[in-house]
């Protein structure tokens, strides 16, 4: 019986954490039990969850990719490049993004799979390359229409309503301009990750891949490709972060997006904790996210002050990180028991 | 030994017991090992050689009898205790036993950097100095500030030898030291065994490679389900007698009738293993199940590789259904029909995280999909039915794999390559670490199933060989020493073939004559 109280600790403690802390914020935060206020959180998490989710397949292949953040940021100063420099369409801009996101991934992919460079190392790399890259084409500046050039000129392009509508839409639903697009974008991606990681062969060889890469090769899968392919969902995804990040923003903000990457990560370390699952999978990340975004929106509105939310992030991580290892590797001690 | 010297008994062990659990791994082992005389032990897989060198240098305590080092009583309380009392092991791995990115000079005196009351400070002179002479005492010529990552295996084998010999050992254990060396890097570590019996250690080595043994040996101990079932000595070392004592007769009752098989399916032709070697060929035809067997090292771990598209042969032609095959990937060789369930099962086989019918379908998950989605209740019923069928313990489907024994999760990887039909089934040692129940349902399954396919298993036992094959091929040193119908086979003659003796009718023995002073002349051909 003791053995079942863990197993149900294990599997359901999260999620019963997860409807405590809402049912307390609801109690004691004024406000906090809105449509609005769920929205609010849902806005607030969109961003780091769609890169949450890329992150999520690199980890299923066993691997991991820190330059998602990099990739996001790039992707904002490509997007804004494009339109306000080059005075190209939204459509370009967001094609260039996309583009630049999965190359990137492939880059990652062929380090690590052909070049034999550590996941870790490969993707750090990568990730300085890319904070460096994404300054030189403006010397280091933010991009914004009216911005002098290096040539003496002044950009005259601007983002185009086609793209802010990605950031700043609002969709009805029961009240009039409710869900802002990314959370939509965000639940559709999120949707779409779990039924491929979960109910694919795709994904299932993905995840045979993580558990013993040999045996996954053996039996005829194509071991290389599924890591590239993998690298380059995260590339992708985070690229769409960056998109919609810009989107919200108006500007190529050389600043902005400092987070994402430990965000992401959180998250989706998090969500290995969800359900007892032990191991990366998309509804735990997306919940891991939402959990950190509960938790800092009901902070908030009692009034803890903002330099607090690493500090909280960080020690629902190493909580969630314990309740993963310590707790399943006991469980997993007394099965073979 | 030779010579008719007395040499003084270096370490006695007598009525050594030890159990795992239920599992009676050494069940009284009697064992005397001298001053300057190599002792060879051989044993199969799960004969209890590895617990008895484990328990030699204190990994494991003895439950029941003693051991004596040098006249004193040795019960040692760790690893590290056994080698301060001058018990000292080599093992297997090399790269356990050498860190890769420091120099030559640090890896031979790394011991004394852990010693109680070393400098905080390390002088590197004085360390060089040092190191230079722990080299030269063992006869290596090597640059000291070489890092140890740049040589090459044969100098990492030595290295770790010679930092254990730094301890001035009384005992030297080296445990299947040639498993990664080539002839002529083993030719060094001989000369090194050389020297060291001649400094009188006393040294027990284990290794299958009848060459080794020809070469080293003055002794063979031969070990069986946990007791010492033959020791060889003298003058004319009796390899054939050794390993029929290690491998032994003990069948299980399988009454084969062997077929001699339909249409030839797959064909090798002059196949070559490795650069060099001997060429090779062979007919497997089809519905008949051709076991190959072999000591450690005998290629037939390589030709699986080969046929399975891991590695590339060094010369020679296959053809599958008479077309040429030459697959470049596992992928290639399943697609076209070639399915291999791989030895170490561990390491090479089982999804850990996953449940029994994942681990099952995993290579024909296009077959449970639409659309790239998974049909879970296709999954399910495939391998409910294959559960029943080959008879998996469990208590469903869903059992997580690590929670069934060795012999269940052997059924579930086997039967994972027999859910779809084949054209060349591989099972390369299909049952390690099986107990011998799950052993008779999976050679029953196998043959039952043998039909439309050609099965070609690879096993060092040779009772597995005969309990699951219609023919036997052995292979010694990557050639075909012989082939056997299995039916009325004379087991000596197969043992012989085994040990590698098919080629000298004539020599009991000439070759066997391994004293340290005849040593150079005996090299194994």
């Amino acid at each position: 019986m003791n053995k079942n109280a863990l197993e149900y600790a294990i599997r359901y403690g999260f999620i019963v954490l997860l409807a405590g802390l809402a049912l307390f914020f609801s109690l004691y935060a004024s406000g906090f039990a809105s449509p609005r206020s769920a929205v609010f959180i849902f806005q607030s998490v969109a961003i780091t969850g769609i890169l949450a989710l890329g992150v999520t397949c690199t980890l299923v292949v066993g691997g991991f990719d820190l330059s998602i953040g990099s990739v996001a940021t790039s992707s904002l100063m490509l997007s804004a490049y494009s339109m306000v420099v080059l005075e190209q369409s939204a459509f370009v801009a967001v094609a260039l993004c996309l583009v630049m996101g999965a190359v990137v991934g492939l880059i990652n992919g062929f380090l690590i799979v052909k070049m034999r460079v550590p996941d870790l190392l490969a993707t750090l790399g990568m990730m300085f390359l890319l904070i460096g890259l994404q300054r030189i084409p403006t010397q280091g500046n933010s991009v914004a229409t009216g911005m002098s050039l290096a040539d003496g000129t002044v950009a005259e392009g601007t983002f185009s309503a086609a793209f802010l509508w990605l950031g700043r839409h609002r969709f009805d639903l029961f009240l009039d301009r409710l869900l802002p697009v990314p959370v939509v974008l965000f639940l559709v991606i999120a949707g779409l990750i779990w039924l491929f990681l979960g109910f694919t062969r795709h994904g299932r060889l993905m995840y045979a891949i993580g558990s013993n890469e040999r045996a996954a090769s053996l039996v005829g899968t194509n071991v290389q490709r599924y890591k590239v392919v993998a690298y380059m969902i995260s590339g992708v995804l985070a690229s769409i972060g960056g998109i919609l990040l810009a989107a919200r923003l108006g500007r190529g903000d050389i600043a902005s997006g400092n987070n994402l990457l430990l965000d992401s990560v959180a998250a989706a370390l998090i969500g290995f904790a969800v359900l007892g699952a032990a191991r990366p999978n998309a509804f735990g990340t997306a919940a891991g996210a939402l959990f950190v975004g509960i938790l800092l929106q009901g902070l908030t509105m009692m009034n803890a002050p903002y330099y607090m939310q690493d500090f909280v992030k960080g020690a629902v991580l190493v909580a969630a990180l314990v309740f993963t290892f310590y707790l399943s590797s006991r469980r997993g001690g007394r099965r073979n028991a | 030994m030779v010579g008719g010297k007395v040499a003084k008994i270096t370490c006695k062990i007598s009525g050594l017991e030890k159990s795992f659990g239920r599992n009676h791994v050494l069940r009284g082992i009697d064992l005397t090992l001298h001053e300057g005389e190599v002792t060879a032990l051989m044993g199969a897989n799960g004969a209890g050689k590895s617990t008895l060198v484990k328990v030699l240098c204190g990994y494991h305590h003895a439950d029941a009898g003693e051991i004596e080092l040098a006249g004193a009583p040795f019960a040692p309380m760790d690893a590290s205790d056994a080698i301060a009392k001058g018990v000292v092991t080599v093992h297997q791995s090399i790269d356990d036993g050498v860190i890769p990115d420091l120099d030559v000079a640090t890896n031979l005196t790394l011991d004394r950097l852990t010693e109680p009351g070393a400098n905080l400070f390390v002088n590197d002179r004085s360390l060089r100095r040092r190191a230079e002479e722990v080299a030269a005492s063992m006869g290596l010529a090597m640059d000291v500030r070489a890092r140890v990552a740049d040589l090459d295996v044969a100098d990492r084998q030595m290295i770790a030898i010679a930092r254990a010999m730094a301890r001035s050992p009384k005992l030297l254990i080296l445990d299947e030291p040639t498993s990664s060396l080539s002839a002529s890097e083993a030719e060094r570590l001989f000369a090194l065994i050389d020297r060291l019996r001649a400094d009188g250690v006393a040294i027990l080595y284990i290794s299958h490679r009848m060459s080794d043994l020809r070469r080293v040996a003055d002794r063979i101990v031969s070990m069986r389900d946990g007791a010492i079932s033959g020791i060889f000595e003298g003058e004319e070392l009796d390899y054939v007698g050794a390993v029929n004592a290690m491998l032994g007769h003990q069948m299980t009752e399988v009454d084969i009738e062997p077929v001699s098989g339909g249409a030839p399916i797959l064909e090798a032709r002059d196949l070559r293993l490795f650069e060099g070697s001997p060429p090779i060929s062979f007919t497997a035809r089809e519905g008949e199940v051709i076991a190959f067997t072999g000591l450690l090292g005998s290629g037939t771990t390589e030709l699986a590789e080969i046929l399975f598209g891991l590695s590339a042969a060094a010369g020679g032609e296959l053809t599958l259904d008479g077309r040429a095959y030459r697959p470049a990937s596992a992928a290639q060789a399943v697609a076209q029909g070639v399915f291999m369930s791989p030895k170490d099962r561990g390491s090479n086989a089982v999804i850990a995280d996953f449940d029994i019918a994942n681990n099952m379908t995993l290579p024909f998950l296009r077959a449970f999909s639409t659309f790239s989605f998974l049909s879970e209740s296709g999954q399910r019923r495939a391998a409910r039915d294959m559960i029943a069928r080959i008879g998996v313990k469990c208590e469903s489907d869903r059992d997580g794999i690590d929670t069934l024994s060795g012999g269940n999760q052997q059924k579930v990887m086997i039967g994972r390559w027999l859910l779809k039909a084949s054209r060349v089934l591989l099972l390369d040692e299909p049952f390690q670490g099986v107990d011998i129940g799950a052993r008779r349902d999976i050679g029953h399954y196998i043959r039952e199933t043998s039909a439309g396919r050609t099965t070609l298993v690879f096993v060092a036992e040779i009772d597995e060989a005969l309990e699951i094959a219609d023919r036997i091929i052995v292979l010694n040193e990557a050639a075909i020493a012989s082939e056997h119908l299995n039916k009325n086979i004379d087991l000596n003659r197969l043992v012989a073939d085994v040990s590698g003796r098919v080629r000298e009718p004539h020599g009991s023995g000439t070759d066997a004559v391994c004293g340290p002073v005849t040593a150079a002349q005996s090299k194994a051909g």
